[in-house]
């Protein structure tokens, strides 16, 4: 069971079985990571706001940076009117980067390689992009589905294209990040179980592999959260600022 | 389900049994986390940084206005300069027309005087050797009527004597003088 690589994506409950009427919402290793990733988060980004001094010390230098990072991948991608889902997109941001990156430490639970967790990220992303669409546009929002310039002849073709491209959004986006962080995991399971079978005699070069590709990992880890909330941005911009 | 899970090889992604579990658990941990954020801790940062931004920009004229300040102090502390270099200048052109003026009138002075000594000199040379002759004739006036009385032993015409010697002199008197 322990070699299997896809055991670790295994969810297990921790302590009792609690029942909310026939549903059961039972603590488990995912629940935990999902709390040891916002407390981190809160934690830091406590820290970091605590006192203002000019000359930010590293928590607080890290806080900022972030602040900076996400409120300027937001203005680059939606623009000003993007402004009030700062928030929204900020812990996003940092919730999907935290628990990859929590899932990166060995024996830990990574939540975001399930697709449920991701799936269900996307689809409020989607139903509430959608909502602001109509909210903002009105039926003018259907406008989206059909690009300016595009021949009449055309013109069933495309919008029928358009809203299949739409209505897959939310899929894509939880299948990208599912996808590539359970693909890199299984990896890098797979490379570890061949550093122990093929033992202290073949064992260096699927090591230096898995070394390599921990630093992978990481990388992943970052541009896959990163990626999660430029794609929400450029949504949300849809939504904004309709002009296709 | 429960076959599933136990089911070695298969996702266990795909297995529904704590799918409302970890949807029930996302919802909880990012809805207290995205309020907590938005309520508490974002204000904070953005305030933060506004403050340090706005601190930053009145440094930043504060020391502009001291440059300009400094700028300022400069061109006094040249003009300063320049004025008592000018001032310095006058002093000594003051100075030296005055020497120069000193010196123009104890020269004149000194001038006056040596015209002066001279002229006397001149007067004094003028009046010796206009006497001169009177008192040459009477010398030899005297020592011819001496030698002859030592010579002959007689008084002599003092009036003839005279004459001769007058005669004498004044043919003398035509080399010596040229007149």
């Amino acid at each position: 069971m322990a070699t299997n690589p896809m055991h670790q994506f295994e969810v297990y409950r921790i302590g009792p079985e609690i029942k909310l009427g026939a549903i059961d919402i039972s603590f488990t290793n995912a629940s935990l990571f999902m709390v040891i990733s916002s407390l981190a988060i809160l934690l830091i980004f406590n820290l970091g706001s605590k006192k203002n001094s000019l000359l930010p010390n590293k928590v607080q230098l890290l806080a900022e940076l972030s602040y900076s990072f996400v409120s300027k991948m937001i203005s680059d991608t939606a623009g000003s009117k993007a402004k009030p889902y700062f928030a929204f997109i900020f812990s996003l941001f940092m919730f999907v980067l935290f628990c990859n990156m929590f899932g990166m430490i060995p024996y830990a639970f990574t939540v975001t390689s399930h697709i449920i967790v991701t799936f269900i990220l996307a689809s409020f992303i989607f139903i509430g992009v959608t909502i602001i669409g109509f909210m903002k546009h009105g039926l003018g929002y259907l406008k989206l589905f059909v690009p300016s310039g595009v021949p009449a002849v055309l013109l069933p073709l495309i919008v029928v294209i358009e809203i299949i491209s739409y209505l897959s959004r939310p899929v894509s986006l939880s299948v990208r990040l599912f996808a590539n962080m359970m693909a890199g995991h299984t990896m890098m399971k797979v490379f570890g179980g061949f550093v122990i079978s093929l033992g202290i005699v073949g064992g260096w070069l699927p090591l230096s592999f898995s070394v390599a590709l921990t630093g992978l990992e990481i990388l992943v880890a970052f541009l896959q959260a990163y990626v999660f909330a430029i794609l929400t941005c450029i949504y949300l911009n849809d939504a904004l600022n309709l002009h296709h | 389900m429960e076959a599933f899970a136990a089911e070695s090889g298969g996702m266990p992604q795909l297995n529904p049994e704590f799918w409302v579990s970890q949807i029930f658990w996302l919802i909880i941990t990012f809805g207290i986390l995205y309020v907590v954020l938005s309520k508490l801790i974002l204000p904070k940062i953005s305030a933060n940084l506004e403050t340090r931004k706005s601190q930053i920009l009145e440094n930043i004229e504060a020391a502009e206005k001291k440059r300009e300040e400094s700028e300022q102090k400069i061109e006094e502390y040249e003009k300063v300069v320049h004025d008592s270099k000018n001032e310095a200048k006058n002093y000594f052109k003051q100075a030296r027309e005055k020497v120069l003026k000193d010196i123009g009138v104890k020269k004149e002075a000194l001038d006056k005087e040596i015209d002066e000594e001279v002229n006397k000199a001149e007067i004094e040379i003028k009046t010796f050797r206009d006497n001169a002759p009177e008192k040459i004739k009477k010398i030899a006036e005297e020592t011819s009527s001496d030698l002859l009385q030592q010579l002959i032993g007689a008084e002599v015409n003092s009036s003839s004597i005279s004459a001769i010697v007058e005669d004498l002199s004044r043919k003398k008197m035509d080399e010596y003088y040229g007149n």
